[in-house]
């Protein structure tokens, strides 16, 4: 089983170079510690910068720059400060090549469920809607099962939706999977010492075996 | 040129009635309009409908003005930070609208810009999507959204002249500058108001004629919510 922290490694390694990435809250923004140094990517903050650098120091800390989780940041050299609007057309103009983010449930055929449980979490979506309707490439980043030890791999999602046939890919604690155009998550990788049949157990959806599916290397 | 200035937050918001609908900057408490709130929370006024992306923590931002019971409804993506908010949505004492970040964004830049209504992907297939129309462009699905516009919007600069120009720092700019736009009356607090002429014209982000009255703000306590550091 990976932890946090190979999901968030395992996810880095879908990272190309000249890439423009919005990272989501949780597991997605710890990627920013495994993309190797050699390539040159932009990190996107929706609440209006490009260029996140690392959390600052003591000194450095600037209530008026922080990311979209509202923690305190600081800027690479060559950032650039925008409004919201200016932010969002960025998003929904296909301008940013790889969103990353959390979920609560995944379908099948790519649906995402993220934002609301009803009756007991009505925080809202927060910029999830736009940035999965528009995204060209979408990685989820989740736990195979939930706490209660339900499968969050449905053959459709059960809580409101956050968006439709979007996801590509998604990296679990127990495996790499992508959805097949026609439906069902094709397995591409096990975690270490996950066996293909443990996945099978764990995945309510319709799961896609090919072949001999090669275990992950940290 | 026309001098917007007065005197402080209470010269500014004291016109503002019962069952204004107000756009408030900010995202989180990074750039809220701190003087206003804290003028408005001296009047004695309710019914109010704000859009702004959050709704403050408990004990500050727009927090303050729901402890208050000032607040009939939000407008908002995300509202995750406030207990109090919380409460009052499930005991129905207060509405809530939570729509995508960016077609709020949207919402308020088509508002300011005299755009009735936009086609936008996000919601699409969600219950964001009910009751809206949708049309298909090029093979791809869109909801109709409309816009937003403010009888007073209240916002939050770093630099401003006596004109109404405003200039933002980091990511406090955020709703700021479609906010000004979109508002009847904006209501522009600064850290440092200086005389027109002061500001280069090349580096205004939002130019006066959005805004009505200006101020120089004071005692900005600029909260963090999540004070985050490297070791």
């Amino acid at each position: 089983m990976l932890s946090k922290q190979q999901i968030a490694q395992r996810i880095a390694r879908e990272v190309k170079n000249g890439q423009y990435i919005n990272l989501g809250i949780g597991i997605p923004t710890l990627v920013a510690n495994y993309i190797p140094e050699d390539l040159e990517i932009v990190l996107q903050s929706e609440n209006g910068l490009l260029g996140i650098g690392p959390f600052p120091t003591e000194e450095e800390i600037d209530p008026d720059l922080i990311n979209a989780g509202k923690q305190t940041i600081t800027m690479v050299k060559g950032s650039a400060i925008f409004n919201s609007a200016e932010s969002f057309a960025m998003i929904r103009g296909g301008h940013v090549h790889l969103t990353i983010l959390g979920a609560m449930e995944v379908s099948e055929n790519g649906d995402i469920a993220n934002w609301k449980i009803p009756g007991k979490m009505v925080k809202g979506m927060g910029g999830a809607m736009d940035l999965v309707a528009s995204a060209e490439n979408i990685i989820v980043a989740m736990q195979h099962c939930s706490k209660s030890g339900d499968s969050k791999l449905l053959p459709e999602c059960s809580l409101p939706i956050t968006g439709i046939r979007c996801v590509k890919k998604i990296v679990t604690d127990l495996a790499v999977l992508e959805i097949h155009p026609d439906g069902g998550f094709i397995l591409k990788e096990r975690a270490p010492g996950v066996s293909v049949e443990e996945i099978q157990q764990k995945t309510a959806g319709k799961l896609i075996i090919e072949g001999e599916i090669p275990e992950m290397t940290f | 040129m026309i001098n917007k200035t007065v005197k402080d937050a209470r010269e500014a918001v004291k016109d503002i009635p019962s069952g204004a609908f107000l756009m408030m900057g900010g995202f989180g408490l990074c750039g809220i309009p701190e003087n206003s709130i804290a003028a408005l929370l001296e009047r004695d006024i309710k019914d109010l409908t704000i859009v702004s992306n959050n709704a403050g923590v408990d004990d500050f931002g727009i927090g303050l003005l729901l402890k208050k019971r000032m607040v009939k409804k939000m407008i908002s993506s995300y509202v995750g930070e406030n207990a109090e908010f919380e409460r009052q949505l499930l005991s129905g004492e207060l509405e809530v609208d939570l729509i995508p970040q960016g077609t709020l964004a949207e919402r308020v830049r088509a508002g300011g810009a005299g755009i009735p209504a936009f086609f936008t992907p996000a919601g699409v297939g969600t219950e964001v999507a009910k009751g809206k129309e949708t049309r298909e462009f090029d093979g791809k699905v869109y909801l109709m959204e409309r816009w937003l516009r403010a009888d007073f919007s209240l916002v939050k600069a770093w630099k401003g002249d006596t004109a109404g120009n405003l200039v933002f720092k980091g990511t406090a700019r955020n709703f700021n500058p479609m906010m000004a736009a979109a508002g009847k009356i904006t209501i522009a607090e600064v850290e440092e108001l200086v005389p027109a002429g002061e500001l280069d014209p090349n580096q205004i982000h939002t130019p006066g004629i959005y805004v009505q009255r200006i101020f120089q703000g004071e005692n900005y306590e600029k909260r963090i919510e999540q004070r985050t550091t490297r070791s």
